[in-house]
């Protein structure tokens, strides 16, 4: 195959891209701390011993874990408003399928790196008259999430990747002008391939970062 | 001291774990300065009591009072009252592995006791002097032996200043070599005149720092007494047996 490459119509439309990147950092940023924040919450949750707070937790998760942030997005943003006297953004209905189903996740890994931390740790806290939560948040909650932090890490990416399914309700995000700039310049090569390395640039430092992250926490093993 | 009123008192202490009833009727009274050996075959349910009298475990029946004074076994409140003043070691150290071994110490201090930083710094720095840690304070447990361990798990209940100390099992997981140097410490608790009970297997230990021993088996108190008398001169047939299999290589 002798395909001729030419960037030059994607670097000529780069002021595109960089709204599409500016509105994919934004989406990004709004999902990873609402997502991660509430599902710390909702993990939490359901290691209460309050029963009333522990089975909403557990169906909010086996809910927004078993169906797809794909129909979730379409649903915020093509039903809601039919129920709801209002009107929803592309970038509300994407956050809002987004931050809840990584919730949904997060919360898993929460309740599973808690659960991973040893009894006696507990009942050492609990022995020096700390009640549960100062237990949970003094003792077994820094443990658990340095045990979490690599799990959590493939949260973030994925809440970053996610983000292009925004494109599905036109919110404006990298994959959208993409899309945009492929169609009307006839060259999704160049085009879907300075995407996906602008995906890649943007997530390795990020990993980088929590390597670094993990070091830096796992220093006390030593 | 035949007329002080009792540190700790148990009447009709029972624990059952499914249809398994592990404790079946205790009754005991600690009295201040008391140092009460705990002796039983693993499965005796020695561990469940200690582990019952600040309420670890739950017990199913029975009434515990601090002091002179009962409290509610289910009242989460009262039992972080009654933990601040019984302080337990555990077999397994159970030390904070994020924290330093001052981090250790000062942590409830700090949390539970609301003492000021500065303030809880220089009793942690205290108690670790007292176990012979004090050049340890910026480490983490880690890097610690076991022994070390242990004695910085001495020093953070120590740190509470608790009336009552419960050990459990200190020196099980401990290799022989590094068994005395917990026991040492745990004498010089006792020659202060601390109250303490004590699970062990050391009986030598028992027998030279206790003043009164229990043997349990089958979840009751099955023969209590003096060292010399319980340890030298058991009326039981069950107790001669357990301490009969506990010498047999003795040389």
């Amino acid at each position: 195959m002798t395909y001729r490459w030419n960037f030059g119509p994607v670097w000529e439309n780069a002021d595109v891209l960089l709204r599409g990147a500016f509105g994919t950092l934004r989406l990004f940023a709004i999902c990873a701390l609402a997502g991660l924040l509430l599902g710390l919450l909702i993990g939490l949750a359901r290691h209460s011993p309050r029963a009333w707070l522990r089975w909403p937790a557990t169906a909010f998760v086996e809910f927004f874990r078993n169906t797809p942030v794909l129909v979730q997005i379409l649903w915020f943003y093509f039903a809601l408003p039919i129920l709801a006297p209002f009107e929803i953004s592309p970038l509300a209905a994407a956050a809002l399928g987004i931050s809840l189903n990584s919730a949904a996740f997060t919360a898993e890994i929460v309740r599973g790196g808690i659960a991973s931390i040893d009894r006696g740790q507990w009942e050492a806290a609990r022995a020096l008259g700390m009640t549960g939560a100062q237990a949970m948040r003094r003792i077994v909650l820094p443990q658990a999430l340095r045990r979490m932090l690599p799990a959590l890490t493939n949260r973030g990416i994925e809440i970053f990747k996610m983000s292009t399914l925004a494109s599905a309700v036109a919110y404006v995000e990298l994959l959208q002008q993409g899309k945009l700039l492929a169609s009307l310049n006839f060259n999704p090569i160049e085009t879907y391939t300075v995407i996906a390395v602008i995906f890649f640039l943007c997530l390795l430092p990020l990993v980088q970062a929590t390597y670094w992250l993990e070091r830096r926490l796992g220093r006390a093993d030593a | 001291m035949t007329d002080a009123s009792p540190l700790l008192s148990v009447r009709g202490l029972r624990k059952r774990f499914g249809a398994d009833e592990v404790l079946r009727g205790i009754d005991l009274d600690v009295m201040p300065g008391d140092r009460i050996a705990i002796l039983g075959a693993s499965g005796s349910g020695k561990s469940t009591l200690l582990r019952c009298l600040n309420v670890m475990e739950t017990p199913t029946e029975g009434r515990i009072a601090l002091g002179g004074q009962g409290f509610e076994l289910h009242d989460e409140a009262a039992l972080t009252q009654v933990r601040q003043r019984v302080g337990m070691v555990f077999q397994q150290f159970n030390l904070f592995p994020h924290m330093t071994v001052l981090g250790n110490v000062m942590e409830a201090l700090v949390t539970v006791k609301r003492m000021p930083r500065e303030a809880a710094r220089q009793l942690a720095l205290a108690e670790l002097t007292r176990v012979g840690l004090a050049d340890k304070a910026d480490a983490y447990p880690a890097r610690l032996s076991g022994g070390q361990k242990q004695r910085v798990a001495i020093a953070r209940a120590l740190a509470m200043q608790p009336g009552l100390l419960l050990f459990d099992e200190p020196t099980s997981a401990l290799d022989p070599e590094l068994v005395g140097e917990v026991l040492r410490v745990i004498r010089s608790l006792a020659d202060e005149g601390r109250t303490m009970l004590l699970v062990t297997h050391e009986l030598g230990f028992a027998y030279h720092v206790a003043n009164r021993v229990l043997f349990i088996a089958d979840g009751v108190i099955h023969e209590q007494g003096p060292p010399e008398q319980l340890l030298k001169h058991p009326t039981q047939p069950r107790t001669q047996a357990f301490l009969a299999r506990h010498r047999e290589f003795d040389f």
